[in-house]
């Protein structure tokens, strides 16, 4: 390895009153895979950002081979050979892959367009790097797995030498993640340097040559991926020791919740087909799958938004597979959306409105059809309280708080009032270490108390974790369920490959 | 140059800018009457004098605002809801239609102080009625409410005129297309005596406060700033969408169909095909300026009324078209859509 390729003197970027990157100074060396790590609001994305020319440094400056890159002109960054793949893609849906990649980088005023040149050029790329696309194909018809290898061959394209992936997993599902790091190891071998960024312990250590732990704007630490230990990353980024809290094992009581050839039709993607399961008193049932195989229907039927088409799903000896979400909500059960952006909460009402929405109609919050304000603040600043809310007040406008406290919020008007079963639908998803560890002790004080529990992960992880007994889902049908001791990584490997028969599962 | 949102909408820029959004839209007509070749500083004078310079003037300005506040509320409860209704114009007809029916004849015997409500509410159910439909349309098969709500404008106003011509005719009008006349002792009292200002303004104020109570405080209120603002989450948390949005559109059909019937009862008495300049599209633009707010709505309604009343008196005085007036009512519409935008979003370079 010869000097560094990038480095990062000491920037420092304020917006407003808050410093986003204080004195940031890292570098990155010819070949090497380096990982950005640190939680939700540390800084990665901001410096990436000054990197790319997106923002101004207030303060520092990048060096590309030496070279001082001027600040916010990405096309000096694209020339300097920088590329970035962001997070949220930014391509075009109805435009090919061709013309996606080519996009930009083709002279306005120009009436021939060189696309054969360009596609032997995407094809050569797609090869030697194992980036497999039809360049033909439309991007809106790909997969998200697909659409990223876009995002990357455009970078190529360009002729970077320095590629910058923002959280490139957070979209992916693992067989796919573990595919991309493949992709990317190889591209360093072919000379190319890497930084990714990432506030996940298992890819940063299996994938990356070195880590910087960025928190609260600053460089927290810097290490050799081999020479530390995830539980060193974790405490480095957090700051403080975190540790996900352990299910303990005790006694389940009588079944709560009973599925019997539920069925559930979707317009658009996988139902459910005829599937069983049971969920009894102190008990956590994990869902494990592929996203996409069934799971939005089952979260779904147990919100109240989708109905039955057939079959029964029975709570306490009640069929509630084709009720309304405000019936599920009245009889008490717990409720907690795949997207708490889109179901679980309104981001411009303040954090009381989204702690009663559910139960306006309740007594206890409303007379005469006047909602009790009152009541409706206590209950709030209740919920902050005893499920630590930080940085809010009953007042807040919800938008204002981090995905974390805003899942706490769902998490707490939930379990508030002490519900017999809670649908915990992704609880975790795209959260941090320490808002996860959180998350994780809530449901388990939950089931400590005998709430019967149905988690739907795609967090292999965070479901062995956690569950008693484990079903795949797969294409709309649930595997049998195996016991949390049985769930080795081979067997939910098969189950999730719709392989239960041949797996040993009970 | 990218648009970025804000992290919060701050009290003061909401209030602030519909008067930035005015500022504007006056510094801009001020070319066009410069361009008309007229002192645009005097032309403003002129408009504000006759509109507000004399006791006749204001009464005249606020009769002029009853009708806007009602078609304002109107928007303003729709909208705030993501019910784009853009058919107050046809419910004001059809209040205003059935108004006239009523108080001619079918209520003409009874005292006035039950007749009048009466007929109001029956004109406001007229009203809501007329806009429940195109919402159940929409619920149903997705149909656009923004396409149906319009064209359904130019069916009740081509009604009303069949009606006016035909079994509502008034046989004592010399032929003239307009429909037989309320009651005199149904119409509404004069709240300020030798004026054409009536009762209805009380009626209005008091819409806006019930809108207001309704909005902040009710849990039909919250329900449907959810369901506006987030449709999805709403229903999730249990919100029954479909019957909110059709009491929605029962409220705004009804406030503007309370608008034609006022405007019946209290200063023409009689429904001609005519009798709106537009108060339905207008209370659209008083609903933006006001930001959907009721207090605001009444604010507005008045700023444009002074506006319309105030460029008659200009064009007679300066000889600058009163065309004006939809000039600056548009301009700040304009202006306030993108004050509006800019007190949700900053300009991030």
């Amino acid at each position: 390895m010869s000097g560094p390729v990038l480095e990062i003197a000491n920037v420092t970027k304020r917006f407003g009153a808050l410093t986003a990157n204080d004195g940031v100074s890292f570098h990155l060396n010819q070949g090497e895979i380096l990982a950005l790590l640190g939680e939700n609001g540390a800084g990665k994305t901001t410096l990436m950002n000054i990197i790319f020319g997106h923002y101004k440094a207030d303060e520092g400056e990048v060096r590309v081979n030496g070279a001082v890159l001027p600040a916010s002109q990405p096309r000096a960054a694209i020339a300097a050979g920088v590329g970035m793949v962001h997070q949220h893609f930014t391509l075009a849906g109805n435009l090919t892959v061709l013309e996606n990649i080519i996009i930009g980088s083709e002279p306005l005023l120009r009436l021939d367009s060189r696309r054969g040149e360009a596609l032997a050029k995407i094809r050569k790329l797609s090869e030697s790097f194992g980036l497999p696309v039809e360049p033909s194909a439309r991007v809106g018809e790909l997969s998200v797995g697909e659409r990223q290898r876009v995002e990357i061959l455009k970078a190529l394209y360009r002729d970077s030498r320095i590629l910058i992936l923002d959280e490139p997993t957070a979209v992916l599902a693992r067989p796919e993640a573990e595919q991309l790091f493949r992709t990317l190891r190889g591209m360093t071998a072919g000379g190319l340097s890497i930084i990714f960024i990432s506030h996940k312990l298992h890819e940063v250590m299996a994938s990356s040559d070195r880590v910087v732990v960025l928190r609260g704007g600053r460089v927290a630490a810097e290490r050799v991926t081999a020479r530390t230990s995830p539980a060193e990353l974790a405490e480095l980024m957090v700051g403080r020791s975190v540790v996900r809290p352990k299910r303990e094992a005790h006694a389940t009581g009588k079944p709560v919740l009973l599925a019997r050839g539920l069925s559930v039709r979707q317009a658009h993607g996988t139902g459910l087909d005829g599937v069983d399961f049971e969920v009894r008193e102190g008990e956590i049932l994990g869902i494990v799958g592929v996203s996409g195989n069934g799971q939005a229907a089952l979260g779904r039927v147990l919100s109240g938004t989708a109905h039955a088409a057939e079959g029964s799903l029975t709570f306490l000896n009640e069929d509630i597979s084709r009720m309304t979400p405000r019936a599920l909500i009245r009889r008490g059960l717990g409720r907690i959306p795949e997207d708490r952006h889109a179901e679980g909460a309104i981001g411009d009402l303040a954090v009381w409105e989204n702690a009663v929405l559910e139960r306006l109609e309740e007594p206890a919050f409303s007379k005469w059809g006047f909602v009790r304000r009152g009541a409706a603040r206590g209950f709030a600043g209740e919920l902050i309280r005893r499920f630590d809310i930080r940085g809010a007040s009953p007042d807040t406008r919800t938008r204002q708080l981090s995905g974390g406290n805003m899942q706490k919020l769902i998490l707490g008007r939930n379990l508030a009032n002490n519900p017999r079963f809670i649908l915990a639908n992704q609880p975790t998803r795209g959260l941090d270490e320490g808002a996860i560890a959180a998350v994780h002790a809530e449901l388990l004080a939950a089931r400590a108390a005998g709430a019967a529990i149905l988690l739907i992960s795609e967090d292999l992880d965070e479901a062995v974790a956690l569950s008693d007994r484990i079903q795949a889902i797969v294409r709309g049908k649930l595997s049998r369920p195996v016991t949390a001791d049985e769930a080795d990584a081979r067997t939910l490997g098969l189950m999730m490959a719709g392989m239960w028969e041949t797996s040993h599962a009970v | 140059m990218q648009f970025e949102r804000r992290a919060d909408v701050s009290m003061p820029a909401l209030v602030v800018a519909p008067f930035a959004a005015i500022a504007v839209a006056l510094v801009l007509c001020a070319g066009l009457i410069a361009a008309a070749g007229v002192n645009p500083l005097a032309a403003y004078a002129e408009m504000l004098k006759g509109a507000l310079g004399s006791r006749l003037s204001i009464t005249e300005t606020l009769t002029r605002a009853v009708p806007l506040i009602l078609t304002g509320l109107a928007a303003a409860v729709a909208f705030r809801a993501q019910v784009w209704n853009i058919g107050a114009e046809g419910q004001f007809y059809i209040g205003a239609l059935v108004t006239a029916a009523l108080g001619h004849s079918l209520f003409a015997g009874l005292p006035a102080a039950a007749a009048i409500p009466l007929i109001m509410a029956t004109a406001m159910l007229a009203g809501g009625l007329l806009l429940m439909v195109p919402v159940a349309l929409r619920l149903r098969f997705g149909v656009d409410e923004v396409v149906v709500t319009l064209l359904m404008n130019f069916i009740v106003l081509l009604f009303v005129g069949l009606m006016v011509e035909g079994p509502l005719k008034d046989p004592m009008a010399f032929g003239w297309p307009q429909s037989v006349a309320v009651a005199a002792d149904l119409r509404l009292p004069k709240l300020v005596p030798r004026s054409r200002l009536h009762i209805g303004f009380l009626v209005a104020i008091a819409a806006a406060a019930i809108v207001l109570v309704i909005q902040a405080r009710t849990v039909f209120g919250a329900e449907t700033r959810a369901a506006g603002l987030a449709p999805k989450a709403a229903a999730f948390a249990g919100v029954p969408l479909a019957r909110r949005l059709l009491m929605v559109a029962l409220l705004s059909g009804g406030l503007a169909g309370l608008a034609g019937s006022v405007e019946v009862l209290g200063p023409t008495g009689y429904v001609t095909t005519t009798m709106s300049p537009g108060f339905g599209y207008a209370g659209i633009v008083v609903a933006m300026l006001a930001a959907l707010h009721p207090a605001g709505v009444v604010a507005a309604a008045i700023f444009i009324a002074t506006i319309f009343v105030g460029a008659d008196a200009m064009s007679r005085a300066t000889g600058v078209p009163s065309f004006i007036a939809d000039v600056i009512m548009s301009v700040s519409l304009l202006a306030m859509l993108t004050a509006l935008l800019f007190t949700t979003y900053r300009i991030r370079r």
